[in-house]
């Protein structure tokens, strides 16, 4: 269980980009959190992720209090971060360092085969297009078998296309060890096509404005009406969380907030 | 990214004759191409020589410097005044990439010795390092010491500077990904911030070593029995002009030469680099 009790955020610079965001997520649950600019959500994903310190609160999980990362929680990243210096496949067993060597190699031979890059192991990062880079920064993420798997805004940078190839594929892999996924996006179809649960923040401070449970069965038809439904009540809990505090055009916060982003 | 992979068969895709032969000719033309001008200036002045419309007492043909390389050779001066030099330049280059490394590594890593020390270390640079001569002589006498310390001064300044850049520059995103997959400080250095560093390293070590060729005349020219700066020198004071160039040429050949050997030493560890050059000098 991934618990989250009252995180708040200031940083150094007085910006408050998060206050008192209480969550509790289940193992094997997929939460996506969505929201305006400057609402904190990537805050919270690198408090959660032990990159930055909160400010106040605890994130927990099972138990253990996270102030560092931790080797049960995996990141991936708006941008692949893939080692430039490293081949595909050295990528991928980056985090194995402590598993032999015949292990390391068969693991990141199945990882490989499992996002459909078996042929460019031995490629540079600089040879793959953007969506291919994205696979293999999603498979270096699993391959540890992490308890939990945060993605940050991770298929942001993609064009639509690969971007549905994706998110298809990121729950067909969720479904190997079933881990649990907390997702940062600013797309609403994405929200409701991944999530079983869709947290709904407002800006300045970072707060919960609204929790959107998805009762849909997988997969999910992007088509259908009930699919259609979700969507409508999302986006208007967005509308409703903005309208209340629109964002104010105050360019020392907006500098503030877009180190984080 | 794809673009510059492309680009080469694009190129071969507009010639009309078959793809192979073009690619080979491309190969060889271009270092032969490279060569053209001062191979046709040589023979050039071979012929207005050799046809009598100078004398070629002050600019001596291609032959005669020729000539004069070949007389030192034989009588094993010109390998005595090449190790000197080599030898100036290999210990002054390693003390001062030693030494820049080490400052550079401590100033890149450490905020607190960066405030401290950097300051100095660009004041001590703005100084023209010739200016040193005098300083070097008195302390540590006219022979092999003052000139290795001079050399070592003119390494030290790119390799510090380099170094110190390369570090503060290493992309904090991917200092991250490091930092997820815990590692530790050592770890961190080994297998993140050195390779990121590397390849502004070895251009740090190419610029140092330049340098150092520079800083061997000079130091050569302060009071030396042997070497090449020696030669020059010597010509000047004796009217020899030819065996001015033979020494320039020699200079000239063992400084590209050691430069190749840096970057053929680090080809293996820069393999992964997207660069343009890279990309259009394999082609």
């Amino acid at each position: 269980m991934l618990a989250l009790d009252r995180v708040g955020k200031t940083y150094p610079n007085g910006v408050h980009a998060l206050e008192r965001f209480s969550a509790e997520i289940r193992p094997g649950e997929i939460v996506a959190i969505i929201g305006g600019s400057g609402c904190g959500k990537s805050t919270l994903l690198r408090a959660i992720a032990g990159l930055d310190r909160a400010s106040t609160g605890t994130v927990t999980l099972d138990d253990v209090t996270i102030t560092a990362p931790h080797a049960k929680i995996g990141i991936i990243f708006q941008e692949p971060r893939l080692l430039p210096w490293l081949s595909v496949a050295d990528n991928i067993g980056f985090g194995l360092t402590d598993l032999p060597a015949a292990a390391r190699r068969e693991k990141v031979a199945r990882a490989l085969a499992r996002v459909g890059l078996a042929d460019k192991a031995k490629a540079w990062p600089r040879e793959l297009s953007g969506g291919q880079a994205q696979r293999v920064a999603i498979a270096r993420a699993l391959v540890p078998q992490p308890e939990v798997l945060l993605l940050d805004e991770p298929f942001s940078a993609l064009d639509a296309f690969t971007r549905r190839d994706l998110q298809d594929h990121l729950l067909d892999l969720w479904n190997d060890t079933r881990p649990t996924l907390v997702l940062v996006t600013h797309d609403v179809d994405e929200a409701v096509v991944l999530a079983d649960r869709v947290l709904v923040m407002r800006p300045r401070p970072g707060r919960l404005f609204e929790a959107i449970r998805i009762n849909l069965a997988r997969p999910r038809d992007r088509t259908s009406p009930l699919f259609e439904n979700f969507k409508r009540h999302v986006l208007t809990s967005l509308d409703r969380s903005l309208d209340r505090n629109v964002p104010d055009a105050d360019p020392k916060t907006m500098a503030g907030e877009a180190m984080w982003w | 990214m794809a673009m510059t992979v492309e680009l080469p068969a694009l190129e071969r895709t507009d010639a009309i004759t078959p793809p192979a032969s073009p690619a080979r000719l491309r190969r060889y033309a271009r270092p032969a191409l490279g060569l053209l001008l001062p191979v046709g200036l040589a023979l050039f002045w071979e012929v207005w020589v050799w046809l009598g419309y100078s004398n070629g007492r002050l600019v001596p043909p291609p032959t005669k410097i020729f000539a004069t390389v070949m007389e030192l050779a034989k009588s094993g001066e010109l390998s005595r005044h090449i190790t000197a030099t080599v030898t100036r330049v290999a210990a002054g280059f390693g003390l001062g990439v030693v030494a820049g490394t080490i400052l550079g590594a401590i100033s890149g890593y450490w905020g607190l010795a960066r405030q401290l020390l950097d300051p100095t270390v660009q004041a001590l640079r703005a100084i023209p390092s010739i200016a040193w001569v005098p300083l070097f002589i008195l302390w540590l006498g006219i022979f092999e010491t003052s000139k290795v310390a001079l050399i070592a001064v003119g390494v030290f300044f790119p390799v510090y500077l380099g170094v110190m850049g390369a570090i503060l520059s290493v992309d904090r995103k991917i200092v991250e990904v490091g930092r997820i997959f815990r590692l530790s400080g050592p770890a961190m250095i080994r297998r993140i911030l050195l390779p990121a560093v590397l390849p502004a390293y070895v251009v740090a070590l190419r610029v140092g070593l330049g340098l150092g060729w520079m800083f061997v005349v000079a130091a050569e020219f302060m009071g030396a029995s042997e070497g090449l700066g020696y030669l020059l020198i010597d010509g000047q004071q004796l009217g020899k002009p030819a065996q001015i160039v033979a020494a320039i040429v020699i200079f000239a050949i063992l400084g590209k030469t050691t430069d190749w050997l840096i970057e053929l030493a680090s080809a293996p560890l820069l393999r992964w680099q997207d660069a343009f050059g890279r990309q259009s000098g394999a082609a």
